[in-house]
């Protein structure tokens, strides 16, 4: 009778043949806010007359892609509320009053997706979106900007993506009026292949 | 006219910031906690924090006059004070200058936190003197907690003058009307 294989030439066995079925399993990057190759940026109405701009200038986030497999795609954004940044002390302070985001109650916002739908170049991700303690579903329309080599010696992906927050749905109750009821979050996101 | 004060009494320079100061205090207080419940179509969700703004900007002005003034001139005589009473309203004066300084610089370090001038009214801005992203935050904290302190202050201030009034008959209360007795 022949010698069983060795334990560890069975693993190493066993991997292989495992790896030679799956299909090439999603990679996962880190958002690069290291760098700021990254940004979360919010549009609103004001008034109805023209557009309110602002940022969150903290944030962390991952996600998991893979090009042949786009719609196995993973993405998961943490947000200091506390790091609004609309270009303006006064309102910025406002705007993490009890009025609106509550910061001190609520520091942090999060997002996490629960499937992606790819159709042509574009996707929608579907995912729960944690803001001002209230979490509900909802979707990300996203795009997939470029992905590749860096010249240092890493790799890429990029992505672009546009939610809209309806404010009341998520307990945010001060009136900006009836052109400002929603808010636009668009996510630019490069993350570095981990 | 006394413009000055003397051991006898306070003058019209000491009188008029007093009780400009005893008007605007409580006035811009109320402002203050009144203002910021304000709905974003109130027509006075502008100019509300405009003129707390502008008031708080010249009351600072008027304080560090009135503390110089102070420095400048004799102190009217207490000698009718209990060494409790002296000991006490010296707290209480002195008490002002350094919290009402802090609760108006902590104000403006609010409005100018991102660089932009403080406007008084529609007269002149008062440049940024820090540009310091965030910092709205610590000082509106300071503000609100020492506004509240200082008017934890006005009122022990005002609660012993009425007592010196009325309980104690005392010229105290009178002689920051009044001024001195005229000399001629």
């Amino acid at each position: 009778m022949k010698p069983p294989l060795s334990r560890p030439l069975l693993v190493a066995a066993l991997a292989l043949a495992v790896g030679a079925a799956a299909p090439a399993a999603a990679v996962d990057y880190v958002i690069d806010t290291a760098k700021s190759h990254a940004s979360i940026n919010f549009r609103i109405k004001h008034l109805g007359f023209s557009w309110l701009t602002g940022r969150f200038n903290e944030f962390s986030g991952t996600f998991a892609f893979d090009e042949a497999h786009p719609e196995a795609s993973k993405v998961k954004v943490e947000v200091d509320t506390e790091s609004i940044d609309s270009n303006h002390a006064e309102r910025d302070k406002h705007l993490r009053s009890k009025d609106f985001l509550d910061t001190a109650t609520y520091p942090k916002a999060t997002f996490e997706s629960t499937g992606v739908k790819v159709s042509g170049d574009k996707a929608t991700v579907t995912g729960n979106l944690t803001l001002h303690g209230v979490t509900k579903p909802i979707e990300i329309v996203a795009e997939h900007v470029g992905g590749g080599a860096d010249p240092w010696g890493g790799f890429r992906q990029g992505f672009t993506g546009t939610m809209r927050i309806p404010l009341k749905d998520y307990g945010i109750k001060f009136d900006l009026g009836p052109a400002s009821q929603e808010v636009e979050l668009t996510l630019n996101i490069e993350g570095v292949k981990q | 006219m006394q413009i000055g004060d003397s051991r006898a009494g306070y003058g019209l320079v000491t009188r008029l910031t007093h009780w400009t100061m005893a008007l605007a205090i409580p006035a811009l207080f109320a402002l203050g906690l009144w203002m910021v419940t304000l709905n974003y179509y109130s027509p006075y969700y502008r100019i509300a924090p405009d003129i707390h703004r502008s008031v708080g900007m010249l009351l600072l002005f008027l304080l560090v006059l009135r503390f110089a003034w102070r420095l400048a001139n004799p102190k009217p005589d207490d000698a009718e004070l209990s060494a409790f009473e002296s000991v006490a309203a010296r707290a209480v004066h002195w008490g002002f200058y350094p919290l009402l300084f802090a609760v108006m610089v902590s104000g403006y370090l609010i409005s100018s936190a991102d660089g932009r001038p403080v406007e008084v009214f529609n007269w002149f801005g008062v440049p940024a003197l820090l540009h310091w992203k965030g910092l709205e935050e610590p000082a509106g904290k300071v503000h609100e907690i020492l506004a509240w302190a200082t008017m934890i202050l006005v009122v022990l201030h005002a609660a012993a003058s009425l007592k010196h009034h009325f309980i104690d008959h005392s010229s105290i209360l009178k002689r920051m009307w009044s001024g001195p007795p005229s000399t001629s």
